[in-house]
């Protein structure tokens, strides 16, 4: 029984430890955000690093899923004389679920990655220790600029995000649909409610702190060597990734319910 | 503190420390007088990098006290120690240089966290850093296109730009051609003229009778022996000179 018990075991002391690192860490970012001096320039040049090179990224799987998911729309729902339920449709999907989760997943693997590695680099080669030996806080200097600036960016993208990838579908959908480009659009304006906006938008909120203080931690657990720098960036993306993934359904579901009682 | 000691700048009681079931230090007990240079050898693997690294916080005893001008380090937080790590310098081994940062900005970075200077009084000081160190002009160049030399005095003016009273030198000579030890070894002896107590952490038996005071063996988790430079130079016998002849470890 102990072949597996103790692997079974160990995976489970591996998760409580990831949790307890997570509050810690979680605690230590509220405490130090709201004390002492902010770091202007570096927050500036984490929003540049995180936000602005993400953005070709961001756009390009915008795009090309709203083009593959009006093309599927499409061919389902021409069947049933549906074509023109599909404007509607795409920009509530959009908008609401695959938005914000497909941008999250890019950035967690793009940003989430980045963190992890850059952070685990800096704990390879002392640089974090020569913060803490310098009488600063690796909290304040590497940590927050970096969760601060996944909290600017992430809402920002996924909105450039909803507006390419609506764009995508009114392609496809004039091109090979053969849809009113007018019609479209009036359709996504019509359609869409406030609430479609604002679940997209708190989601977005949600899954940069799910990307974002992962990946740091992971990246600040690096104890020697190089490989453990590979293993923490492979760990920040898939954790990033299951926890936007799992964290969907949950504020989906926390969102209906709010709609509801709306 | 014990009473007989208080001139000591730094002072380690009964340090232990373990790592999983690997007790690297067992009862570690010594202590640093002002201005003096202590030297910590022993072999690879007992814990001197660990032990210097204590000294500032950055690893935290499992039993015993460290104390720094008097003051006992072993509990404090991480706020509370900012204040023992402006007067307690650390050089680390590869220099710990940001390597995102210029020579200029890894200098300017202490004095822009710690003190309300001008640019004007921080280049100032700057160049002036440099040129004790002999970097003249590397100002403007990153880490990575430094040579290894360069990189750990480049650490070492760092390290200085807080002018403290207590300076952990981890293997500064180590990987380092003659004429850059040379250089090491004249900028730690400038530092010492100054009145900086300092432990350094090293292999290269050279710089330590060129530099140090005393030193002292670790081995089996504990000071194994301690001698000053001129007793070590006259009467070589003992555990510490089969280590430094390269009979034991």
């Amino acid at each position: 029984m102990d072949h597996i018990a103790l692997p079974f075991r160990s995976f489970m002391l591996e998760i409580v430890r990831f949790i307890g690192g997570l509050g810690l860490l979680t605690r230590d970012i509220l405490r130090e955000t709201f004390k002492g001096r902010m770091y202007w320039g570096l927050l500036a040049e984490q929003v540049y690093q995180i936000g602005m090179r993400s953005l070709p990224l961001v756009m390009v799987t915008a795009i090309s899923t709203g083009m593959v998911m009006s093309l599927q729309f499409g061919m389902g729902l021409e069947k049933f004389g549906g074509k023109l339920y599909i404007p509607k449709l795409l920009a509530v999907i959009i908008l609401r679920e695959i938005g914000p989760v497909f941008t999250s997943l890019m950035i967690a693997a793009r940003v989430g990655a980045g963190i992890a590695s850059e952070i685990g680099s800096m704990v390879v080669t002392q640089q974090v220790d020569a913060i803490r030996a310098l009488g600063t806080s690796p909290i304040k200097k590497i940590v927050i600029p970096r969760v601060l600036a996944c909290l600017i960016t992430l809402p920002i993208l996924v909105a450039l995000g909803n507006i390419v990838g609506n764009l995508g579908g009114l392609i496809v959908g004039a091109v090979e649909l053969n849809l009113d480009p007018n019609f479209y659009l009036l359709k996504v304006m019509t359609s869409s409610s406030v609430q479609d906006y604002l679940s997209g938008f708190c989601k977005a909120f949600f899954f940069s702190l799910f990307i974002a203080i992962p990946s740091c931690y992971f990246g600040l657990s690096v104890k020697n060597g190089t490989k453990e720098v590979g293993i923490a960036t492979t760990n920040a993306v898939v954790v990033s990734s299951i926890l936007v993934l799992i964290g969907d359904f949950f504020l989906t579901k926390l969102f209906w319910i709010f709609e509801k009682m709306l | 503190m014990s009473n007989d000691k208080s001139a000591s700048m730094i002072e380690v009681v009964d340090f232990h420390k373990s790592f999983g079931d690997k007790k690297v230090h067992q009862g570690v007990s010594f202590y640093v007088k002002k201005g003096e240079c202590l030297g910590l050898i022993g072999g690879s693997g007992t814990g001197k990098s660990v032990l210097l690294r204590s000294l500032i916080g950055l690893e935290k005893p499992d039993q015993g006290e460290i104390y720094i001008q008097g003051t006992g380090i072993a509990n404090m937080n991480e706020r509370q120690l900012v204040e023992i790590r402006r007067k307690v310098a650390y050089a680390f081994q590869g220099g710990a240089l940001f390597d995102s940062m210029t020579v200029y900005e890894n200098l300017a970075y202490p004095l822009r966290e710690h003190f309300k200077l001008s640019e004007a009084e921080i280049k100032k000081q700057i160049l002036e850093q440099l040129n004790e160190f002999g970097l003249d002009k590397s100002e403007n160049q990153f880490p990575g296109s430094l040579s290894g030399g360069m990189q750990k005095r480049v650490g070492l003016a760092r390290a200085m730009m807080m002018h403290p009273e207590v300076v952990l030198y981890d293997e500064p000579t180590a990987g380092l051609d003659p004429y850059n030890t040379k250089r090491i070894q004249e900028s730690i002896l400038k530092l010492k003229a100054k009145g900086v107590t300092s432990i350094l952490v090293t292999h290269d038996m050279p710089t330590v009778y060129a530099v140090c005071d005393k030193v002292a063996l670790l081995g089996k988790g504990r000071i194994a022996e301690q001698y000053t430079i001129e007793k070590l130079r006259q009467e070589p016998s003992g555990i510490m000179t089969e280590f430094i002849n390269g009979e034991t470890i």
